[in-house]
C-alpha cells in the first residue's frame, strides 16, 4: 500500500492522535520538573545570602520586629456585639437544618412534594396498576434481552417455545401492552380526577380493566410461545380473543374516564383529558379495525397493517403520554405550560397528519403508489405536531432550567421531551424514498422503534411514576438508585442505538451495491449486534434498579425512626409517659 | 369557546375526524384492493401439506426475519425477476376461525427474502438439513435451529426421510435423525414459494434506482465475464460450501472433482442446467442453471470459479464453448 493512502485512512489518524496525547503530556511534565529544579538552586543561593544578612540584625531592629508581631496577632472574643446571653429563635424560623457530616458522593436532590389528598382506595388501585406495569417491563426486557443475546449466540438454546421467532413478538407485546399501557392507564387515573377535581366515577372498574389487560397479557404470552398467533402483523399477533379481553378492559375504564370528565367542577376540560380520552377512542378503533375480518384479504391486510402499528404506537402511546406531559411537567415545574393553545394545535394535528402515514412502512410494496405517497407526505407533516409539542415543553422549562441539576425526577422528562424531537423527526426522515432504499428491512427499524418507544415513551413514564408514586405514598426512593437507573437507561439506549444504526446503513449500502452475498451482509452485523447486546444489558439493569426503587417507594413496612424534631421528641416522650402510667 | 368546553362535542369532534381520515386512508384502499385484485392466472392454490407447512411458518414466527415480498427497486431483483404486485397476494385469505390472513410481507429482512425462495432452493435435503441445524450448512448464519421439527429413531421406516447431519452438529445423538410430517409440510411450504410468472404479453413493471451499467472494456477483446465467486456463493455455496468440499452423505465436494476438472463440459454443463441424480449417496441437484436463468456469461464465471479454486486447476472455459453446449443440451432435452 502506498504511504499517503495509509495516513488518509481514518483509523491511523486516530490512533496517532490517540499515542500522541500522552506523549504530548509527558513533554510537558519534564519541562515543569526541569523548571522547578532551576528556581530550587536559584532560591537556595538566596537563602544563603540572607542568613549572613540576619546574624548582622541590631537589637534596635528586633525589637522593632517584636512589636509589629504582636499588633499581627490581636483578636476579638466574638461576643463585642451579642453579649453573653444564649442565642433564641422564638418564631421557629430556622428549621430542618441538614447538616452534612459526611462526604457526598451522591448529590442532594430536592424532595417530592409533599403530597395533596388522594382518596385511599384510588391510590391503591393507581399502585397496583403500576406494579403489574413494573412486572410487565421486567419481563419483557428480560425476554428482549434473551432476543439479542440470541443474535450472537443463536444456539442458545433448541426449545420450541424459547424459538427467536416465537419470543420476538411476546417481548413487544409485553412491554406495548403489559408496561407502557398499564402504567399509562395508572397514571391517568391519577390525572384525570385531578384536572377534573372530582373524585372518580368508579374504582370497581378500575380493578376490572386491570384485570383483563393482566389476563390478556398473560394469555398472549403463552399462546405466542406455544405458536399460536394471528399470523405475523407487528404488534397484532396476540390472536383476535385475547386482544378482545384487552379492548373490553379499555372500553370500561374509557367509560369510567369519561363520567369522570362529564362531572367536573371546572368549566374547561383540560388539554391533558383531551389527550388521553382521545387516544382511548383511537386505540379501540385500530383495534376493532385491525381484527375485523371484512377488509383482510390479500393486499388489504397489508394496507390495514400498516395503518394499525403506525397508530398503535402514535395514536395510543404517544398521544396518551402527551397528555400526561401536559399534566405533569407544568405540576413539577411549579407553573403553567407555556402555551395552552400550542397544545391544542399540536392535538389537532397530530390527528390529522399521525391517522395517514401508516403505509410508510410498506413503501416501494405492492401497495397502491398514491397511498405511498399520502404516507410519506403525511411523516412530513407530523413535523408540525412534533416541534410544537417539542417547543411548548421546552418554554415551559425555560427560566427553570436550575431547577433540573435539583431533581431526580426532571432529567427523565427532559430527556423524554428530546427524544420526542429527535426519534419522530428520524421517523420522518426514514420515510422518504431515498433513506427508505438504505434503512428499510435492517436493524435501522430496530433501533429507530427503541429510540422512540424506549427514548420517550418509558422514559416520560419513569419520570410520572417518580412524581406520582413518592406524592401517594410519602415515600420516596434512594436518590443513587435512581440516578443509576437514569444513567443506565440513557447509556445503555444510545449503546443500543448508534451501532445499531451505524451498521444498518452500512448493511442497506451493502444491499445496494449488490456485488456482496446476503450472507456476508449477516456477517457485517456481528459487530453491531453485540454492541446492542451490551447496551441491552445496561438498559436491563437499570430496570432491576427502577423495579428496586418501585419496591423502596410502596413497601409497607416502615423504618424504625428516632425521633428528632422538637415536635416529635415531646409527642414519643408523651406516648412513653402513657405507657409506663398504663403499665 | 363554547366547542372546547363540552366534552360530548369535543370527543365526536376528534373521533369523527379520525375515522374520517381512517376509512379514506386504511378502509377504502383495503377493500377497493381486496375487491378489484385476482390471483394470477397460473397462481397454484395451496395444498393441503403446503397449507399446514404455512400454519407452522406461521406459529414459528419465520415472518419475524424473513420478507415476502419484492419491491420495485433494483436491490430486491436478487429475489424475484419481477417486482411484487397485487394480484401475487390476491389469493391469500383469513388463514382460519382463530388467525387472520397472512400474507407475511414482513418488515425485516435479517435473513433472506422468500419469495421465490421455492425456485432458488428447492432441494428437500438441503432445506431438511438447514431446518435442523442451520450452521450446518452456512456457518455465520444467526437462524434458529429447529430440531424439534425431528426425531431420532433407531432405524428407519418405509417413507421415512432421514437428515444426514454432519458429526460436528451431532451432539452424540446415535440413531437416525428423521423429519417429523411438520418439518415436510414445512418445506413443501418453501417450495411451493415461488414467484408466478405474469399472463402472456404482459411486461412486468420496471425495477426502480437501477445501477448504471458499467461498460464492458472489452481487453484483448476478452468480454469482461461477471464475479464468478459472487455467483458461485449465491447459486451453488449452500450444498457445494464455500471451499468447494460439499458436506459428507449430503452434498459432494467439487474440490478434485472429476467432473469439475474434466475437459469434456457436456455432463457438467447438463448438470447445471438439468440438475443431477445419479448417486444414491448424495442429495438430488436440482437444475440450477435453468430455475435460477443464469446467462452463458454467469455459467462460464461459476465454472470457471469452480475450476481454479480450493486447488483445482483446470483449463478455463470461454462464454461461446458454454453457449455452444447450452444450446446442444437444449436441443438433445428436447428430443
Amino acid at each position: 500500500m502506498e504511504t499517503k493512502n495509509i495516513f488518509s485512512e481514518s483509523g491511523i489518524i486516530i490512533t496517532m492522535l490517540l499515542i500522541a496525547i500522552p506523549i504530548i503530556a509527558a513533554s510537558i511534565l519534564v519541562m515543569i520538573k526541569a523548571k522547578a529544579v532551576l528556581k530550587k538552586y536559584l532560591k537556595k543561593k538566596e537563602l544563603e545570602k540572607f542568613n549572613e544578612y540576619l546574624k548582622g540584625l541590631s537589637p534596635d531592629e528586633i525589637e522593632k520586629l517584636e512589636q509589629r508581631k504582636r499588633e499581627h496577632e490581636f483578636s476579638l472574643s466574638n461576643l463585642e456585639l451579642s453579649g453573653d446571653k444564649e442565642p433564641i429563635d422564638c418564631k421557629g424560623l430556622i428549621d430542618n437544618i441538614s447538616e452534612v457530616e459526611t462526604l457526598r458522593f451522591v448529590e442532594q436532590k430536592k424532595k417530592s412534594q409533599p403530597r395533596p389528598y388522594i382518596e385511599p382506595d384510588l391510590s391503591k388501585l393507581i399502585l397496583w396498576y403500576l406494579g403489574c406495569a413494573t412486572f410487565w417491563l421486567l419481563f419483557g426486557t428480560t425476554v428482549g434481552e434473551y432476543l439479542g443475546i440470541k443474535f450472537v449466540a443463536p444456539d442458545v438454546d433448541q426449545y420450541s417455545w424459547l424459538s427467536f421467532g416465537r419470543l420476538r413478538p411476546v417481548h413487544t407485546n409485553a412491554v406495548f401492552w403489559g408496561w407502557a399501557s398499564l402504567a399509562m392507564m395508572g397514571l391517568a387515573y391519577y390525572v384525570i380526577p385531578r384536572v377534573s377535581n372530582v373524585p372518580i366515577a368508579s374504582i370497581k372498574t378500575g380493578y376490572r380493566s386491570l384485570v383483563l389487560i393482566n389476563v390478556s397479557v398473560i394469555l398472549g404470552s403463552i399462546f405466542l410461545m406455544a405458536g399460536i398467533n394471528n399470523g405475523g402483523g407487528e404488534y397484532r399477533e396476540y390472536i383476535w380473543p385475547v386482544m378482545a379481553l384487552f379492548g373490553i378492559g379499555i372500553i370500561i375504564s374509557l367509560q369510567n374516564f369519561f363520567k369522570t370528565i362529564a362531572k367536573r367542577t371546572t368549566k374547561e376540560i383540560y388539554v391533558s383529558n383531551w389527550y388521553i380520552i382521545s387516544a382511548m377512542m383511537f386505540l379501540l378503533v385500530i383495534a376493532i379495525i385491525a381484527y375485523w375480518p371484512s377488509w383482510q384479504n390479500g393486499l388489504g391486510e397489508t394496507i390495514i397493517q400498516g395503518y394499525y402499528m403506525h397508530q398503535g404506537v402514535g395514536m395510543w402511546f404517544m398521544l396518551f403520554n402527551l397528555g400526561l406531559m401536559y399534566y405533569f411537567l407544568p405540576q413539577q415545574l411549579n407553573k403553567p405550560i407555556y402555551s395552552y393553545s400550542l397544545g391544542i394545535l399540536a392535538f389537532w394535528a397530530q390527528i390529522l397528519f399521525y391517522t395517514l402515514i401508516g403505509t410508510h412502512h410498506f413503501i416501494f410494496s405492492a401497495i397502491p403508489w398514491w397511498l405511498q405517497t399520502v404516507a410519506i407526505i403525511g411523516s412530513a407533516g407530523m413535523i408540525i405536531p412534533v416541534v410544537a409539542g417539542t417547543t411548548n415543553f421546552l418554554l415551559t422549562f425555560k427560566g427553570s432550567w436550575n431547577k433540573l441539576s435539583g431533581s431526580y425526577t426532571l432529567p427523565f422528562y427532559l430527556i423524554g421531551i428530546l427524544f420526542y424531537f429527535t426519534g419522530s423527526l428520524q421517523g420522518t426522515a426514514e420515510a422518504f424514498r431515498f433513506t427508505n432504499l438504505v434503512w428499510h428491512f435492517t436493524d435501522f427499524t430496530v433501533a429507530h422503534s427503541h429510540l422512540t418507544m424506549y427514548g420517550i415513551i418509558c422514559f416520560m413514564l419513569w419520570g410520572f411514576i417518580y412524581t406520582v408514586v413518592p406524592r401517594i405514598t410519602g415515600k420516596e426512593p434512594p436518590q443513587i438508585t435512581v440516578g443509576a437507573h437514569f444513567w443506565l437507561a440513557l447509556i445503555g439506549l444510545l449503546f443500543y442505538t448508534f451501532p445499531l444504526m451505524y451498521g444498518s446503513t452500512l448493511r442497506g449500502l451493502m444491499w445496494m451495491e449488490g456485488t456482496k452475498s446476503f450472507i456476508e451482509s449477516v456477517e457485517l452485523m456481528a459487530p453491531y449486534w453485540l454492541w446492542r447486546a451490551i447496551g441491552g444489558s445496561l438498559m436491563w439493569f437499570s430496570h432491576v434498579l427502577f423495579a428496586y426503587n418501585f419496591y423502596v417507594m410502596v413497601r409497607k413496612k416502615d423504618e424504625i425512626e428516632i425521633p428528632k424534631s422538637p415536635i416529635d421528641i415531646l409527642r414519643a416522650k408523651q406516648e412513653v409517659d402513657k405507657q409506663t402510667i398504663t403499665n | 369557546m363554547e366547542f372546547f368546553n363540552n366534552h360530548k362535542t369535543l370527543f365526536r369532534t376528534a373521533l369523527s375526524l379520525f375515522i374520517g381520515l381512517t376509512l379514506i386512508v386504511a378502509i377504502m384502499p383495503a377493500i377497493n384492493n381486496q375487491e378489484n385484485n385476482a390471483p394470477l392466472p397460473n397462481y397454484e392454490p395451496l395444498s393441503p401439506e403446503v397449507f399446514l407447512g404455512k400454519k407452522s411458518f406461521i406459529a414459528n414466527g419465520c415472518v419475524a426475519c424473513h420478507t415476502q415480498q419484492v419491491r420495485n427497486v433494483a436491490m430486491d431483483k436478487i429475489w424475484g425477476s419481477r417486482p411484487g404486485i397485487a394480484a401475487d397476494y390476491a389469493g391469500i385469505t383469513r388463514t382460519d376461525f382463530w388467525r387472520n390472513t397472512a400474507t407475511l410481507m414482513g418488515t425485516e429482512r435479517t435473513g433472506p427474502d422468500l419469495t421465490n425462495i421455492g425456485t432458488r432452493q428447492p432441494s428437500l435435503a438441503w432445506n431438511l438439513l438447514h431446518l435442523y441445524q442451520p450452521r450446518s450448512v452456512t456457518e455465520k448464519s444467526i437462524m434458529p435451529a429447529y430440531p424439534w421439527l425431528f426425531e431420532v429413531n433407531t432405524g428407519l421406516k418405509e417413507g421415512d426421510v432421514e437428515v444426514v447431519v454432519p458429526d460436528k452438529f451431532r451432539k452424540d445423538i446415535k440413531g437416525k435423525i428423521v423429519a417429523t410430517q411438520e418439518a415436510l409440510n414445512l418445506v413443501a411450504y418453501l417450495q411451493s414459494l415461488k414467484q408466478p410468472s405474469l399472463p402472456d404479453g404482459k411486461t412486468p413493471m420496471e425495477f426502480l434506482y437501477k445501477k448504471e451499467e458499467k461498460p464492458t472494456i472489452n481487453s484483448a477483446n476478452k468480454a469482461v465475464l461477471p464475479d464468478g465467486k459472487l455467483l458461485y456463493t449465491q447459486n451453488c455455496g449452500a450444498c457445494h460450501q464455500a471451499n468447494g468440499e460439499g458436506l459428507k452423505g449430503a452434498f459432494p465436494p467439487l474440490k478434485g472433482s472429476p467432473i469439475v476438472l474434466s475437459e469434456d463440459l457436456e455432463l457438467f454443463v447438463s448438470i447445471i442446467m438439468r440438475g443431477y441424480d445419479a448417486r444414491p449417496e448424495y442429495a438430488v441437484m436440482n437444475a440450477v442453471g435453468t430455475d435460477n436463468n443464469l446467462t452463458p456469461e454467469e455459467i462460464t464465471a461459476i465454472i470457471n470459479h469452480e475450476k481454479t479454486n480450493w486447488g483445482n486447476n483446470a483449463k478455463t472455459v470461454t462464454p461461446e464453448e458454454i453457449k455452444k453446449m447450452m444450446d446442444f443440451i437444449k436441443l438433445t432435452s428436447k428430443k
